[in-house]
């Protein structure tokens, strides 16, 4: 499971393993491992993703949200 | 008087914390915009007094989130902190952070704490907090990060002086640094980096470590000691990764004893625009308006101030003509200078209101918005979502377009959008096109409401995107260079604007335009005005030739004038060349005189229209002037009898504007920017090619 596979309005938990995974950048804004992620809305042609994780509203591209792994929430 | 002493101060932060809005406020008018020495990037320095006796000198350093650079403008961050022969290595830093967003902006603030420079914590928005729900306890937190710390609201202007108070004591900060890193990572490896630098702070090290590519400034024995440590990257990349986790762990747990935010309050408007401005239907429609209304604001407002000015000039130049002694140097000035002054100033208006609206949309957080609609979108052309707002902003002018693609993250996506900014219709075609369209399309509506001549400048912008469009796909295509991007937006809250930021950015962004693309300009007009008024051996005897040809016709002693000048002209330096171009440009329906002004608006485009005022108010010397526009309509093609500016002429001459890379600041930039004279020739070669066969087959077209 990762965020690109989540629906608007769930949430899920950043997996530790994603680590390596996660480019620094978005490590450094707040997009950690343990970290609840919400999918706040996808674009109109599915790319990018809008989610809000560890209280950093950002936008990433799918194959980036492809890539973090995550357990879903509820 | 007593000596002032002059503090630097760097000002740091994360993007939209209100780090401009505390700048503006400290500084006022008092600031100006250079550049850092080598790269572009605009360097805003402004001066504040401090006390009677304490002055700064405040530098606004480009925001970014971590003093790990991933673009050209956050990589001044590092140099300016690490660099100490930078001229802007500061005395003091102050980060500034905002209340809503604090553990994030703690991160920023923990790197450079541990620089172990002087360093002040300055929280803003402060006025934000009721409505937020958020509150903390100050005392608590000062002690947890070793800090002062200054509650702020840049918009209310409250905290400021509180603020300068506590600058004046910055020799009694706390220097220590934040979260010592070494332990937590790999304290055997730090050990002996402390070693190899015991003159640097630990983390200083660390960063020459890591940022080793983003350091020019350092010896190449350093380099070498450097490599040692950094030998095996994979081992570097997850310390970095470490690093960081642990410095939120850090924040977490301060926060957690100091912070108290009601997360329920006031998210749900945010939640609602976010529905509608980013819908996969309004949201387009909404974007499409906005750019509707920009460009109808560009032309319809716009126009109004122009037309006063242009009136302006023309006048001006013949009062200083008429009222100035006969000479030479009023020559100068009534036919070059004037002249040359006006087409830099008659670009005011637009570029004022297209930076009113970029820098509007930007400060209420649309603009993250549009970049999150256009991601997909601008992908397939090869481009970025980022790539959006310089491609509008290409339409005031492509040098500081080029300049704002500097945060679109992948090289690829970068250059392509840089290669393709020239396609849009920038300012500096809007005279051309003004005074085309008035000369060949007639003021006409066409099914009641819409204008002709509105229209055709309507497809013109239409054609520039397009070009740039087409050309995108094109490169994106053609270009081998690996993709490898990181796209992470951050999506700020709504805003209302500030109007003192935006009056301040509109301010300087014109002055800029003005100061730079003016110079090239001015000195053009008045080489253009040399050339056109000396010239070889028939120039000189034009008086006697003129005379000798129309021997016993009964001339009046103004058709005898404009003879001469008309001869003059034609012998001038300028009009040699003129004719020596006529051969190529004939097939595209232009004469020499139009090759005059095709010449001249090489180096930039603008020039056109000066040149042929140029041209034409030194041929009709003496003569009632006019404005530019009768003197074009007046031409007369000899040959055909026909007006001068026809259908296909005209035509010809909108596509050969449209499409030529005639800008020599833009390849100027383009060349820094890219690094290589590669891009900037192709650029000018394609573009070229492209005007010449649009324009040739345009005209065919029309004739
Ligand atoms: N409510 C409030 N808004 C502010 C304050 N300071 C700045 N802003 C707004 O926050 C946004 C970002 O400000 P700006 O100065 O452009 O931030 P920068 O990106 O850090 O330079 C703008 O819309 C400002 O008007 C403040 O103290 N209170």
């Amino acid at each position: 499971m990762t965020i690109g596979n989540l629906k608007v309005g769930e949430c899920g938990i950043i997996e530790e393993f994603s680590l390596d995974i996660i480019p620094l950048s978005l490590l450094e804004m707040g997009c950690l491992p343990g970290k609840e992620v919400k999918l706040l809305q996808i674009a109109p042609l599915n790319d990018p993703y809008y989610i809000k994780v560890n209280g950093s509203h950002l936008a990433i591209r799918k194959e980036m949200a492809d890539q973090i792994t995550i357990t879903k929430l509820g | 008087m007593e000596v002032n002493a002059v503090v630097k101060i760097a000002l740091v932060g994360n993007p939209n914390t209100g780090k401009t809005s505390l700048f503006n406020q400290l500084t006022g008018l008092k600031q100006k915009v250079g550049n850092y020495p080598g790269i572009t990037v605009d360097k805003k320095v402004g001066k504040c007094k401090i006390s009677e006796a304490l002055i700064a000198e405040i530098i606004d350093l480009p925001g970014t989130y971590s003093i790990n650079p991933t673009t050209l403008d956050e990589s001044i961050v590092l140099d300016t902190l690490l660099n100490k022969s930078n001229e802007s290595y500061p005395d003091l830093v102050i980060v500034v952070a905002e209340v809503e967003n604090l553990k994030r902006n703690l991160l920023l603030f923990s790197q450079i704490k541990d620089l172990e420079l002087p360093t002040l914590l300055v929280i803003n928005m402060a006025d934000q907090m009721a409505r937020k729900g958020i509150s903390f306890d100050l005392e608590k937190l000062k002690e947890e990060l070793n800090s002062e710390i200054i509650l702020v609201s840049a918009r209310k202007n409250s905290g400021i002086d509180e603020l300068k108070n506590e600058i004046r004591n910055f020799k009694k900060w706390n220097t220590k640094p934040m979260a010592s890193i070494s332990s937590k990572i790999d304290e055997e490896y730090f050990k002996v980096v402390k070693n190899t630098f015991p003159e640097f702070s630990l983390y200083k090290s660390w960063l020459l470590i890591t940022q080793q590519n983003n350091c020019n400034f350092l010896s190449p024995e350093f380099q070498q000691k450097l490599s040692v440590l950094n030998a095996d990257k994979e081992k570097i990349k997850k310390y970095q990764h470490k690093e960081t986790i642990f410095r939120y762990q850090i924040i977490n747990d301060i926060l957690h004893k100091t912070y108290v935010i009601n997360r329920n309050e006031a998210t749900e408007f945010r939640f609602k625009l976010d529905k509608i401005l980013t819908h996969k239907i309004f949201g387009y429609l909404i974007f499409a308006s906005v750019l509707l209304l920009i460009f109808q604001s560009i032309f319809e407002w716009a126009s109004i101030p122009m037309d006063l000015i242009d009136g302006f000039f023309a006048n001006f130049s013949e009062y200083a003509k008429a009222n100035l002694p006969e000479g030479i140097f009023t020559n100068l000035i009534a036919e070059g200078i004037i002249p040359g002054i006006g087409g830099i100033v008659i670009f005011i208006p637009q570029i004022a209101i297209l930076f009113l609206f970029i820098s509007v949309l930007e400060e209420t957080g649309y603009m993250s918005r549009v970049v999150f609609l256009m991601d997909k979108i601008m992908r397939k052309f090869g481009m970025s979502g980022k790539s959006v707002i310089p491609l509008i902003s290409g339409t005031a002018c492509a040098i500081p377009a080029i300049m704002a693609s500097r945060n679109i993250g992948s090289w690829k996506e970068r250059l392509i959008t840089i290669l393709v900014i020239p396609f849009t219709t920038c300012s500096a075609r809007l005279p051309v096109y003004a005074i085309l369209i008035a000369l060949i399309i007639p003021n006409k509506r066409i099914l009641g409401i819409f204008n002709l001549q509105g229209l055709t400048l309507m497809g013109l912008y239409l054609l520039g995107f397009t070009a740039a469009i087409l050309s995108a796909i094109l490169l994106h295509n053609v270009l081998k260079i690996e993709n490898k991007s990181l796209f992470v937006i951050e999506m700020p809250n709504y805003k209302l604007p500030s109007l003192k930021n935006v009056f301040y950015e509109v301010v300087e962004k014109t002055k800029a335009f003005i100061v730079g693309a003016g110079k090239i300009i001015l000195a053009l007009s008045i080489v253009l005005w040399f050339l056109a008024s000396n010239g070889g051996e028939s120039f000189k005897t034009a008086n006697d030739t003129v005379k000798q040809d129309i021997g016993n016709q009964n001339l009046t002693k103004v058709e005898l004038q404009k003879k001469t000048a008309s001869f003059k002209l034609e012998h001038s330096y300028i009009g040699v060349m003129g004719k020596m171009i006529e051969p190529v440009i004939k097939p595209l329906g232009y004469d020499w005189k139009i090759g005059i002004a095709l010449i001249s608006s090489f180096a930039a485009r603008e020039v056109f229209v000066g040149a042929l005022a140029t041209i034409y108010s030194v041929e009709s010397e003496g003569e009632d002037v006019g404005t530019i526009k009768e003197r074009m309509g007046a031409e007369v093609n000899s040959i055909t009898g026909q007006k001068r500016f026809n259908l296909p002429t005209g035509m010809s001459l909108l596509m050969f504007y449209a499409f030529a890379m005639q800008c020599i600041g833009t390849l100027a930039i383009v060349k820094r920017e890219t690094k290589s004279w590669k891009w900037p020739i192709l650029q000018l070669v394609g573009m070229g090619i492209l005007a010449y066969i649009s324009a040739l087959i345009t005209f065919n077209f029309f004739s």
